[in-house]
């Protein structure tokens, strides 16, 4: 049945971003665990290490995230788990966001100069003391704009959830649009939805990065 | 049940595959030329144009980059003939994947023109030079060495999301994909030679790029 596309229907549609925002939570942090440890792993004195965390990251940024989301929503069957659009966009999404996480993060560590490594090793402490105590408080102010960038990139790509069914804002709109069939106001508003979401985000990043340099 | 993979379907197809290859080589090559040039012309509106024009672009930027892909697309292949403009997949595809290039590569470029120090552009038109001259030969080659790498890998990403026009029936790999799978009904398959196909194309890029690079910029 064609009905109209009303208050209503916008209404339903700024409430599904609460999806969007809950998978891009869920993304952020699978995504912070993997690209944690890629990043400590690409700078470690282990050659090994660096070379699988490097080739992680080399396949994963040079794959399409669509390749990633139907390969988990397709590939849990065979490995005999329930299908489900939720636990392959959560697998998917953790992939995708660890490498380029890791990346940022490693610029990140590596930014901070080599004599503070030294300096707390003088002090005797330990890696793991070092790297909680003098670096990774250092490397966080320089991770910040640049992590809140990506999760901009994050935010707009779980719209690719949409193409496995789960439902998120734009498969939300897309169904409002079958329904309603006003497809142009549907998707504007969809995407102005994603702009009120991104657009601060976007600003205080960049506002960050303005202080940060100042600071330097 | 234990689940044997068989690739020998996939493979099958592999003259479809081709075409679709050929129609994401297309859509990714035509995307990365006009995109360039609409990113140059709006990075030069912003640098050297008047306020307008730096206003103008700056709303074009921020509204690009602040709204996901897929709407984009969404909004000119399925939003646009309700306005009374009917476009053809791959007109959409192209249109929309341009528009988003465009605003990526204008914050570049515009990075790429900054970088040149304003003490060479001095010296040029102290010797004399129209801006024309000075544009050609201060501006132009140390700006494209300049952007080269953020370009390059942006170029590289939007190979990537070029799959994304699968959603809108555009036949290109990822379309091909879908329809080897609902044919075939090995999902996990098809899927795995997708990946390693673009996985394979992204390489290859980074390769060509590198190569341009050492031939024209490291001298």
């Amino acid at each position: 049945m064609i009905r109209e596309f009303g208050t209503g229907d916008i209404v339903y549609l700024v409430f599904a971003a609460r999806w969007t925002l809950a998978l891009t939570a869920l993304a952020f942090a699978g995504g912070a665990i993997v690209g944690l440890t890629l990043a400590v792993l690409r700078i470690s004195q282990l050659a090994p290490l660096r070379f699988l965390a490097s080739l992680y990251i080399q396949i994963v940024q040079g794959t399409p995230l669509l390749v990633w989301l139907f390969l988990f929503y397709f590939g849990l069957s065979i490995a005999g788990l329930p299908v489900n659009a939720w636990t392959a966009a959560a697998l998917a999404y953790s992939i995708y966001g660890g490498a380029f996480l890791g990346e940022i993060w490693r610029g990140a560590l590596i930014a901070v100069a080599p004599t503070q490594w030294e300096a707390g090793a003088s002090l005797g402490l330990t890696y793991v003391q070092q790297m909680r105590h003098i670096i990774i408080p250092q490397a966080v102010r320089i991770a910040t704009p640049p992590t809140i960038g990506f999760l901009v990139q994050l935010i707009k790509n779980t719209s690719l959830a949409a193409t496995i069914g789960f439902v998120e804002l734009t498969r939300e709109g897309q169904l409002t649009s079958a329904s309603t069939y006003k497809p142009f106001a549907v998707y504007i508003t969809v995407a102005c939805i994603y702009f009120l979401i991104c657009f601060p985000l976007t600003q205080w990043s960049r506002r960050l990065e303005e202080r940060f340099n100042v600071a330097r | 049940m234990k689940y044997g993979l068989q690739f020998r379907d996939v493979f099958a197809a592999w003259e479809f595959l081709l075409e679709g290859l050929a129609v994401t080589l297309a859509l990714s090559v035509c995307t990365m030329v006009l995109g360039f040039f609409l990113g140059l012309a709006c990075a030069c509106a912003r640098t050297y144009g008047g306020a307008r024009f730096k206003q103008a672009v700056t709303v074009y930027i921020e509204t690009i980059r602040n709204t996901p892909l897929l709407v984009q697309i969404f909004l000119l292949y399925f939003g646009l003939p309700s306005l009374g403009l009917r476009l053809e997949g791959f007109d959409a595809a192209l249109i929309a994947l341009v528009i988003n290039l465009g605003a990526y590569s204008t914050e570049i470029i515009r990075a790429g023109l900054e970088a040149i120090p304003k003490s060479q552009i001095e010296a040029g038109q102290s010797l004399g030079l129209t801006p024309w001259q000075i544009f050609r030969y201060i501006i132009v080659f140390p700006a494209l060495k300049a952007m080269y790498p953020a370009l390059s890998s942006q170029f590289i990403l939007l190979m990537l999301a070029t799959s994304v026009v699968s959603q809108i029936s555009v036949q290109d790999l990822f379309h091909v994909g879908s329809i080897i799978q609902s044919r075939t009904f090995r999902d996990f398959e098809v899927y795995t030679v997708i990946g390693c196909i673009y996985l394979a194309l992204a390489f290859m890029m980074r390769g060509v790029f590198a190569v341009i690079y050492r031939q024209v910029f490291a001298r």
